[in-house]
């Protein structure tokens, strides 16, 4: 038996750029133990329901996260649209599933970037950001932002995207699976990619269960769930099946995300489709919301919950947001147990944390 | 084996152009719809004040009479509500994001004078109307009490007579009452 010693990882470690801290119990180079604390960006974005009325509470929900910025503002949006009791028109629920599948597709090729650079292979990295830049354009010629959608509001959307935009989407998702089809079989085959991915970190489905993981880190231990599969939005109009995983090490973990690109490309094409051509946007909402709702969704690193309750006044009472890193950390910590200091990093970034969200 | 995996797509690059542009010297291109930074067609404001009740991060001001509207740059995250609320649309967004400052600090718009000078007279001339009209009102008010007046002198005697024997009636009722006031009177 080594020595035990106790070494920090972060608040500020060039892996992430988010601010996470773990103690790491170490046995010579092996960790036995690793103890989270997160609470370095809290923003109090919650609390902000006593200033700000439910419209303006949409603006302030999407900025809870910079990637999955549009997930955020249609969970609030739909919450509220659910204690209101209003249907919002079919081509508003196929707008915001087309742009729900775009976020989707840059956060993935973001992290598949980010997991590149993580275990040292910058070309990989570039490659894979070149790709999201794509992405990135089309959300910026249909919303007017690159990050920040902002065109949800309670009872639809406030955009269109016009059959050309929808032609270009089309078009460019095509293009962008083919380019990503290339760089699978350097994520997949590549011998250095291998070494630093297979067998790492292993979570198995009981584990995964028990510690309660949700999104891409539990289907890749082989549990098959997609809160997609409730129909939220108009997922309940197209065809959907989860991308499962059973090995539960980092390499199946990075698997999962990259064929849930492919899924995206796919399910955008359905929509498109299936979009019926003319209609309104947005049905008015008249009064103020006065009851609770529990809304799941699944955003790309996993089950967000968002909690909104409303008592007829135009300040809601309370907005909860439970987001997907949060459940995902008890996972990791145990991932991190009997690994190689050197794969603590990795493992870290495998989970997809995003800890702004976590603390809002 | 999986070694050089990487090796087709680097060749690639080799013969590709560049995807980045040299920036200051080739100019960006925005989209059409580019969520920039909002600009106000400050003449047709009416100063309702919907765009500063909605606003999410509180930036903007209006004052109606001094024809003022005002933002300040760095607190607005464009995020477009106050475009989508304007009754009278003339609020958009526009290309071209918020250059860096040395300094925070609102943006003040003022109407032109000609615009300003137009709508002081139509306020002056509102006024003067709304002045007439309750002139008119009083003065016709005055006259309905005239007239009422008129009417009671005319045909009041036997009204007066029988309010008189009401009262009569009433002190009766209540003799207490009746002596009371003449006491109190001393």
């Amino acid at each position: 038996m080594g020595k035990r010693s106790v070494i920090p990882f972060g608040p500020q470690h060039p892996v992430l750029p988010e601010p996470i801290h773990l103690d790491l119990v170490i046995e010579d180079e092996r960790v036995i133990e690793a103890i989270p604390s997160v609470g370095f960006v809290h923003r109090g974005l919650e609390s902000l329901v006593d200033k700000r009325d439910f419209n303006q509470m949409t603006y302030v929900a999407e900025r809870t996260c910079g990637i999955c910025s549009f997930q955020h503002g249609m969970g609030y949006c739909e919450a509220v649209e659910h204690i209101f009791d209003v249907d919002i028109p079919i081509r508003a629920k196929f707008l915001r599933t087309i742009w729900a599948e775009l976020g989707r597709m840059h956060s993935h090729l973001l992290w598949l970037g980010l997991l590149a650079d993580a275990f040292g292979y910058e070309n990989l990295f570039y490659q894979a950001w070149r790709i999201r830049e794509k992405v990135l354009d089309m959300i910026e010629m249909t919303t007017g932002a690159r990050l920040i959608f902002s065109v949800n509001k309670v009872g639809g959307v406030i955009k269109d995207i016009t059959a050309d935009q929808l032609r270009i989407i089309d078009g460019t998702v095509t293009e962008v699976e083919a380019e990503l089809r290339d760089l699978e079989q350097v994520f997949l085959e590549d011998s250095t990619v291998k070494s630093r991915l297979v067998g790492i970190g292993i979570l198995t489905k009981e584990q995964a269960h028990d510690l309660g993981c949700c999104g891409p880190v539990a289907r890749a231990s082989g549990i098959s769930c997609d809160m997609r599969r409730l129909g939220y939005a108009a997922y309940s109009m197209l065809d959907l099946e989860p991308v499962v995983a059973t090995e539960g090490d980092c390499f199946a973990r990075c698997k999962c995300r990259l064929y849930e690109v492919y899924q995206s490309v796919d399910l955008i094409r359905q929509a498109i489709t299936k979009m019926p051509k003319e209609q309104e946007l947005a049905v008015p909402v008249k009064g103020n919301p006065n009851g609770e709702y529990f809304m799941r969704l699944e955003q790309p690193r996993g089950e967000a919950y968002y909690y909104v309750k409303g008592s007829g006044k135009p300040f809601i009472d309370r907005l909860r947001i439970r987001t997907p890193t949060f459940a995902n950390l008890p996972g990791l910590c145990e991932m991190l147990k009997n690994t190689e200091l050197s794969d603590v990093g990795l493992l870290v970034v495998t989970i997809d944390p995003c800890i702004s969200c976590t603390e809002r | 084996m999986g070694i050089l995996k990487y090796a087709p797509q680097a060749l690639k690059n080799l013969f590709l152009p560049p995807v980045t542009t040299s920036y200051p010297a080739v100019p960006f291109e925005y989209p059409e719809g580019s969520r920039g930074h909002i600009e106000i067609d400050i003449d047709d404001c009416i100063g309702c004040g919907m765009c500063v009740r909605c606003c999410p991060c509180g930036t903007l001001s209006v004052d109606r009479i001094k024809g003022t509207w005002s933002i300040d740059r760095f607190d607005c995250i464009a995020c477009g509500f106050c475009v989508e609320k304007c009754p009278k649309k003339c609020l958009h967004m526009a290309k071209g994001y918020q250059t860096p400052g040395g300094e925070k600090g609102s943006v003040t718009y003022t109407k032109s004078p000609e615009v300003l000078a137009a709508e002081e007279q139509k306020r002056q001339e509102a006024a003067a109307k709304a002045a007439a009209a309750k002139k008119a009102r009083e003065e016709a008010a005055k006259k309905k009490a005239a007239e009422e007046a008129a009417a009671q002198a005319a045909g009041g005697a036997g009204a007066a007579a029988q309010a008189a024997g009401g009262a009569g009636a009433a002190a009766a009722g209540a003799p207490d009452a009746g002596k009371a006031a003449p006491a109190g009177g001393v």
